[in-house]
């Protein structure tokens, strides 16, 4: 079984545009939005949840005031500012134990905490597994492994040969969690400055973690001379460019018809993201099956 | 007064917001928090006149003193330390830096070293007062770094923040303590999907907000409808305009590409500013009414 992430560094350039269509060309694929920040792949697939299941990421102190002196101890050890007067701020607390551990009253108990849930759905295009990260949660890291582990479980029962995962944008622990042991990564760039410079942080992270990664230009007649400046930076470290995708306004009516590209047909963009599909499916799987698709 | 520029969604326009604002207003201060993906300096082009590194505590094992008892990786809540019969392993990087472990060892064998994970580069750009934040390749966590940039924050002028995209740990570090948040979308279904994420977001932190709609004209009426039936004030449109895409791609400031946003930017400070006084002021009538 393959895993596939798309990611970005930069926000907005296109991850979920193509993970949507890259689940209508695949065959054999369950898919995995693991940008439990801010899911949107379920837009495009408009999933029917079959299964709901609430994600306990950590623990949140719970004070009994019957047993409670006040007598600070508490608010001294917490490093985060997250109990004052014996009262906890959810926001800032992050689930440590301190305040239980030191408390000589035993006045603090940790109790899970909810801080999401994770859902697996029937899509037209096959099996999904999404979440939801609770309002002001932390720990979207761990909810992105639960996903993604739910993901691997579904694609064994179900004998899907790839997974193919919406990533969040960043560097950070959600996209760690989203890229960690993947067999590649296609990075979704635009031909902007800022799009430059975070493909270049986010080729890092790749390359950090071992882990192979493809780059695909959008929107690339934005500035036809920034996306030259991508193509030479990543030819200069060896990434394969699988494609640059022009800019229409056909990809915002095919998300507003909750369809993706493909299916609403969006010119040379449809040609284009067809094309990457399969070089990305070829470097999966090896050259004998990219013969066989074209 | 401190504006923090967020959304639920990334690449809705945050930084094009931001820093238009601070434009505008000349003489401010401006954090760039999006300490995973800092751009705004492409934009504002500041001198970087000092770096200052960013590290969170990190435990070291004297493992001469130590019994291997196991308590402190009993008390880690976050798998940092664990510990075998005969030797002890350390997973830096998912320290959050409780000092848990160190407390719980009865032998004194855990002490606290510093581990860098990124800096804070500080200048000035024109009359702008300039900070961003760099998390460094590879490491998991933003938020010690945001939290270092907030500390930064003067209180003799208006302060601009860029936050990061989504909804979780360093978006929320980003915005706490601010005095506004703007929130940038786009007329799309994804910009309407993780506008509402974002609104309960800002909702459940108390901050008084208003949402700016980005490359207006592109998709539907949705976000606008949204927002009339939550009573949420919409601040300000922007128009996709080829012209401000092409010059954000070379590092202009939209308001520098198209002259006619200059004034309406100004006009979101003055409005920004009465809806922080009105809610100050709507502040004060609650509590003496009470």
């Amino acid at each position: 079984m393959k895993q596939l992430t798309i990611i970005s560094g930069k926000g907005g350039t296109g991850k979920t545009t193509v993970t949507a269509a890259f689940a209508h060309l695949a065959d054999h694929a369950v898919l995995a939005d693991c940008d439990v920040d801010a899911a949107d792949l379920h837009l495009i697939l408009t999933p029917d949840i079959i299964r709901e299941e609430p994600f306990y990421g950590g623990l949140l102190p719970s004070v009994d005031y019957e047993r409670c002196t006040q007598c600070g101890l508490c608010e001294q050890q917490c490093r985060f500012g997250a109990i004052r007067s014996a009262k906890v701020d959810p926001v800032s607390c992050e689930g440590c134990g301190v305040c239980a551990y030191v408390c000589p009253e035993q006045a603090i108990s940790m109790k899970e905490r909810l801080s999401g849930y994770w859902y697996i759905s029937d899509t037209r295009e096959g099996p999904m597994v999404h979440a939801r990260l609770g309002i002001a949660a932390e720990n979207s890291g761990k909810l992105v492994s639960m996903v993604r582990q739910q993901a691997q479980e579904l694609a064994e029962k179900e004998k899907k040969n790839l997974i193919i995962i919406d990533g969040p944008p960043g560097i950070g622990c959600p996209v760690i969690a989203s890229i960690g042991g993947v067999d590649l990564v296609l990075i979704v760039t635009e031909p902007t400055l800022s799009g430059l410079h975070d493909l270049k942080r986010i080729l890092g992270v790749a390359n950090h973690f071992n882990i192979p990664a493809m780059v695909c230009v959008n929107k690339c007649d934005i500035n036809a001379e920034n996306t030259r400046a991508i193509e030479n930076y990543c030819e200069e470290k060896e990434i394969a460019v699988a494609g640059r995708i022009p800019y229409a306004p056909e990809v915002t009516k095919a998300m507003l018809n909750r369809l993706s590209i493909v299916e609403h047909p969006c010119g040379e963009v449809t040609d284009e993201v067809i094309r990457i599909w399969r070089k990305v499916e070829g470097r999966l799987f090896g050259a004998q099956k990219e013969q066989c698709t074209f | 007064m401190v504006i923090s520029v967020a959304s639920g969604k990334g690449g809705t326009g945050k930084t094009t917001v931001a820093v238009s604002l601070a434009l505008s207003l000349g003489a401010c201060q401006f954090l760039d928090c999006d300490v995973e993906e800092p751009n705004a300096s492409l934009f504002l082009k500041p001198s970087i006149t000092g770096k200052t590194s960013v590290s969170v505590p990190e435990p070291w094992v004297d493992e001469s003193k130590c019994s291997h008892c196991g308590k402190c990786a009993e008390i880690c809540a976050f798998h940092a330390i664990a510990v075998f019969e005969k030797s002890v392993l350390l997973f830096p990087q998912l320290c959050h830096g409780c000092g848990g472990c160190m407390l719980v060892c009865t032998e004194k064998a855990i002490a606290e070293g510093k581990r860098h994970i990124g800096v804070i580069e500080e200048g000035m750009s024109s009359s702008i007062i300039f900070a961003q934040g760099v998390l460094n390749i590879g490491e998991h966590m933003a938020t010690p770094i945001i939290k270092e940039m907030k500390s930064l924050i003067r209180k003799d002028m208006d302060v601009i923040i860029d936050s990061p995209p989504g909804t979780s740990c360093p978006v929320i570090e980003s915005m706490k303590g601010s005095d506004f948040v703007c929130l940038v979308t786009e007329p799309t279904p994804f910009g309407l999907n993780d506008l509402k994420l974002a609104v309960e977001t800002v909702r459940e932190l108390g901050i008084p907000f208003g949402v700016i709609i980005n490359c207006d004209g592109i998709g539907d009426d949705g976000v606008k409808k949204y927002c009339q039936g939550e009573n949420i004030p919409l601040l300000l449109s922007i128009p996709w305009s080829r012209r401000v895409a092409e010059a954000y791609s070379m590092g202009i400031p939209a308001i520098e590409a198209d002259a006619t946003l200059k004034e309406q930017f100004q006009d979101l400070y003055g409005t920004i500013g009465r809806m922080v006084v009105n809610k100050r002021d709507t502040g004060f009538q609650l509590e003496a009414s009470r």
